[in-house]
C-alpha cells in the first residue's frame, strides 16, 4: 500500500505540471495581451499609462519563464497576485466562496448516492419488468437534462406550490447563511441547487450501481449462497451489493470532481455567489488573472480527488496494489 | 461460365432468403421491435434533423422578429408556444434552435473524434516514448471538466457559433483518443500489420488505411455518444451568455436573459426550450446506446 501510494503521487506531478503549462499556455494565446484587452476590449480609448501599469502590476513585462514560475509557486504558499477586476486578492476571492460551492458539492453528492444505491439495486432486483424500465428511464433522463432549466424548474415549482400554500411566493434566499449560524435555513436555502446538480449524479450512480450489481449476481458464490438456503435479503445486502459497490465509488469519485463543472450553472441559476458564479464573472469581465487561478484549482481538485479514489479503491481491491 | 451467369437459374423464392430482399420497411420495423427504444431515440434524431432542414416551411414567422406588441403572448393558435419577453414566437425558435444545436453537436463531435481517432491509433502504432508521453498530455486535457475547459477556451477566443464548436471540439479529442487507442492496441498485434509493415508501406498508409478502419466501431460509437454532450455542453455556455450570442436561435439562449424572472408570470418561456434540450439529448443518447449494442456486443449493458 505505502508503495502504491507513492506511486501514485509520483504520477500526480506530470499530470499538473502539464495541467499549469496548458492554463498558462492558453492565457498567453490572447491576441494582443490580456491587460489591453481587458481595458481596451470594447474599442474605448485607455490612457497608454494604465495599460503598462497593469502589466508591471500583473508581472507581464517578466519573461514568461518568470511569469509561469510566479503562477506556480503562487499555488504553495496560497498566494495568487490580485484579480484583474476588483482588485483584491485572488486567495481572498476564493476563501470567501469556498464554503459555500463545496457545501453544494457534499449535499449534492448525499443526494446522488442516497437516491442511486437504493434504485439501482432495485432495478438490478427487478431486471426487465416495468419497476426496471421506469428507474432506467428515470436515470436516462437524468443525462440528458441540463442541471440549469432544472434549477429553473425547481425555482418555478417552489413559487408556485408556496403561492398555493402560502399565499405568497418564497424564493431561497440568496444571501449565504453558514451552517454554524443557521443550519435549519442553510439546509432550506442549498438543497435546491444540490438537488438540481445531483439528479445527473444519481442518474451515473443508478446506472453503475445497476450494471455492477446485475454482473456480479451472476457470480458462482452468489449461487452457492442461494443453494445453501440463504434469504435473497441477506444475498443482496451481504455478499452482493459489498462486491459491486467498486465501480460505484470510483464513479461518485469522478463525478464528484466534475461537480465543479455543474456548480457552474446552477449557481447561476440560484444566485448564489460562489466559485461557479465566480468563475462565470471573471470569464466575462476578462479578470485572466482570476479564470487561470480557477481553472487551475478545478484541475487540482479533480486530480486530488482521483488520487482519492484510487486509493480508495486499491484498499478494497488489494489486485490492484499488486499489479 | 462464372457463377454470376447461373444464380437467375435458382428459384426465387432461396433467392430472396439469400438477399434478405424484404423491404427496408420491413426491416427497420423489426429492428424497432427488438430495440424499442433505440428506435424512439432514433425517431427524435430524425425529428430534429427534419425540423433543421425544413425550419423555413414548419414555420412562418421569422426567428429574429421582434415585435413588441406581441410580448409574452400565451400559448395559443397563433403563437403555439406563447411568445417571449421581446414578442419573438417561441415555436419558431425551437424549430430554429434545432439548426443550432445540430450544427454544433455534429461538427464538434464529428471532427472532435476524427482527429482523436488519428492520434489514438497513431499513438498506440507508434508506442514507446511517443505513446508514453501522448497519454501524459491526454491526461492532463482529461484533468479539467469539459464545460470548464469550454469555458476556459471561449473566455480567449469570445463567443459564437464557430468558437462554440471549437471549444466543445478540444475537449473531445482526448477522450476519443483515449478509447480508440485502447483498440488500436489490440489490432496491432494482429500480424496483418506487421506484414504491412514488411511490404514497406509508409507509416501514415499503415496507419490510415490499416489501422483506421478496423477501430470504427469504437470512433462511431464514441460520435453517437458526443452529440448528446455536446448539445448539452453548447446549451450550458449560451446559457451562460458565453456561447452562441443573440440574436441567434438556440435553445440554451431561449433560457438566459430573463427567463427566471419570467417564470412565474409566463412559464412557458422557460419550459419548453428546457424541453427541447432534454428531448435532443435523451434522442441522442438512447439512439448512441442502441448504436454501441449494435456495433460492440461486448460492451451490451445487461
Amino acid at each position: 500500500m505505502y508503495k502504491y501510494t507513492i506511486k501514485r503521487i509520483l504520477l500526480m506531478i506530470p499530470t499538473l505540471a502539464g495541467a499549469a503549462i496548458l492554463i498558462f499556455g492558453l492565457m498567453r494565446l490572447i491576441p494582443g495581451d490580456i491587460c489591453e484587452l481587458r481595458m481596451a476590449g470594447e474599442g474605448a480609448w485607455v490612457d497608454p499609462q494604465a495599460i503598462e501599469d497593469c502589466r508591471n502590476n500583473l508581472g507581464l513585462n517578466d519573461p514568461f519563464i518568470v511569469q509561469f514560475w510566479d503562477f506556480v509557486w503562487g499555488y504553495v504558499v496560497f498566494d495568487l497576485g490580485p484579480s484583474m477586476w476588483t482588485g483584491k486578492p485572488i486567495t481572498t476571492e476564493i476563501a470567501l466562496r469556498f464554503q459555500l460551492s463545496m457545501e453544494i458539492a457534499i449535499l449534492a453528492t448525499i443526494t446522488g448516492v442516497v437516491i442511486a444505491i437504493p434504485l439501482g439495486t432495485i432495478s438490478a432486483i427487478k431486471q426487465n419488468t416495468w419497476i426496471d424500465y421506469v428507474v432506467r428511464s428515470f436515470s436516462i433522463a437524468g443525462i440528458a437534462m441540463p442541471s440549469f432549466w432544472l434549477g429553473i424548474i425547481i425555482i418555478l415549482g417552489l413559487l408556485i406550490s408556496t403561492q398555493h400554500m402560502f399565499g405568497e411566493p418564497w424564493m431561497p434566499p440568496i444571501e449565504y447563511i453558514p451552517i454554524w449560524v443557521d443550519p435549519g435555513q442553510n439546509l432550506l436555502q442549498l438543497i435546491w441547487p444540490a438537488i438540481a446538480t445531483g439528479y445527473r449524479y444519481s442518474a451515473v450512480a443508478t446506472r453503475m450501481t445497476r450494471s455492477a450489481l446485475l454482473e456480479v449476481l451472476r457470480e458462482d458464490y452468489i449461487r452457492t449462497a442461494r443453494a445453501k438456503g440463504l434469504i435473497e435479503k441477506l444475498i443482496i445486502n451481504r455478499h452482493a451489493l459489498k462486491n459491486s459497490m467498486l465501480p460505484v465509488v470510483t464513479i461518485v469519485g469522478i463525478e464528484f470532481a466534475f461537480l465543479m463543472g455543474g456548480l457552474v450553472v446552477t449557481e447561476q441559476v440560484f444566485n448564489l455567489n460562489g466559485l461557479g458564479k465566480l468563475f462565470v464573472e471573471s470569464v466575462l469581465n476578462h479578470d485572466f488573472s482570476l479564470t487561470q487561478a480557477l481553472v487551475m484549482l478545478v484541475a487540482l481538485i479533480f486530480v486530488v480527488t482521483n488520487f482519492i479514489v484510487d486509493l480508495i479503491y486499491a484498499m478494497l481491491d488489494p489486485r490492484i496494489r499488486y499489479s | 461460365m462464372s457463377a454470376a451467369t447461373e444464380t437467375p437459374n435458382i428459384q426465387d423464392a432461396d433467392l430472396d432468403t439469400l438477399l434478405d430482399r424484404r423491404s427496408t420497411w420491413e426491416k427497420s420495423k423489426n429492428l424497432a421491435r427488438k430495440n424499442p427504444l433505440g428506435a424512439f431515440g432514433f425517431g427524435i434524431v430524425v425529428l430534429m434533423a427534419f425540423m433543421a432542414l425544413f425550419a423555413d416551411v414548419i414555420t412562418t414567422y421569422d426567428p429574429e422578429d421582434i415585435s413588441f406588441g406581441d410580448m409574452l403572448v400565451t400559448p395559443g393558435w397563433d403563437f403555439l408556444l406563447g411568445t417571449d419577453q421581446l414578442g419573438r414566437d417561441i415555436f419558431t425558435r425551437i424549430v430554429y434552435g434545432a439548426r443550432t444545436a445540430l450544427l454544433v453537436g455534429i461538427t464538434a463531435s464529428v471532427v472532435g473524434a476524427f482527429i482523436g481517432l488519428v492520434l489514438g491509433v497513431a499513438s498506440a502504432y507508434f508506442g514507446g516514448t511517443f505513446d508514453l508521453l501522448f497519454q501524459r498530455v491526454m491526461d492532463v486535457f482529461m484533468a479539467f471538466p469539459l464545460i470548464i475547459l469550454a469555458l476556459a477556451i471561449v473566455s480567449i477566443f469570445g463567443g459564437g457559433v464557430d468558437k462554440v464548436i471549437l471549444a466543445i471540439t478540444i475537449p473531445f479529442i482526448p477522450r476519443c483518443a483515449r478509447v480508440v487507442r485502447s483498440n488500436a492496441l489490440a489490432i496491432r498485434e494482429i500480424p496483418y500489420v506487421d506484414a504491412a509493415r514488411a511490404m514497406g508501406f509508409s507509416h501514415s498508409r499503415i496507419i490510415l488505411r490499416h489501422m483506421v478502419p478496423n477501430v470504427m466501431a469504437p470512433f462511431l460509437i464514441m460520435i453517437t455518444a458526443f452529440v448528446g454532450q455536446a448539445i448539452l455542453t453548447e446549451a450550458s455556455l449560451s446559457y451562460l451568455g458565453m456561447g452562441v450570442q443573440e440574436p441567434t436561435p438556440a435553445w440554451g439562449l431561449m433560457l438566459q436573459g430573463g427567463a427566471e424572472e419570467y417564470a412565474e408570470s409566463a412559464p412557458w418561456v422557460p419550459i419548453f426550450p428546457g424541453l427541447a434540450i432534454t428531448l435532443a439529448v435523451f434522442g441522442f443518447n438512447l439512439f448512441g446506446d442502441s448504436v454501441r449494442d449494435t456495433l460492440d456486443p461486448r460492451l451490451r449493458s445487461q
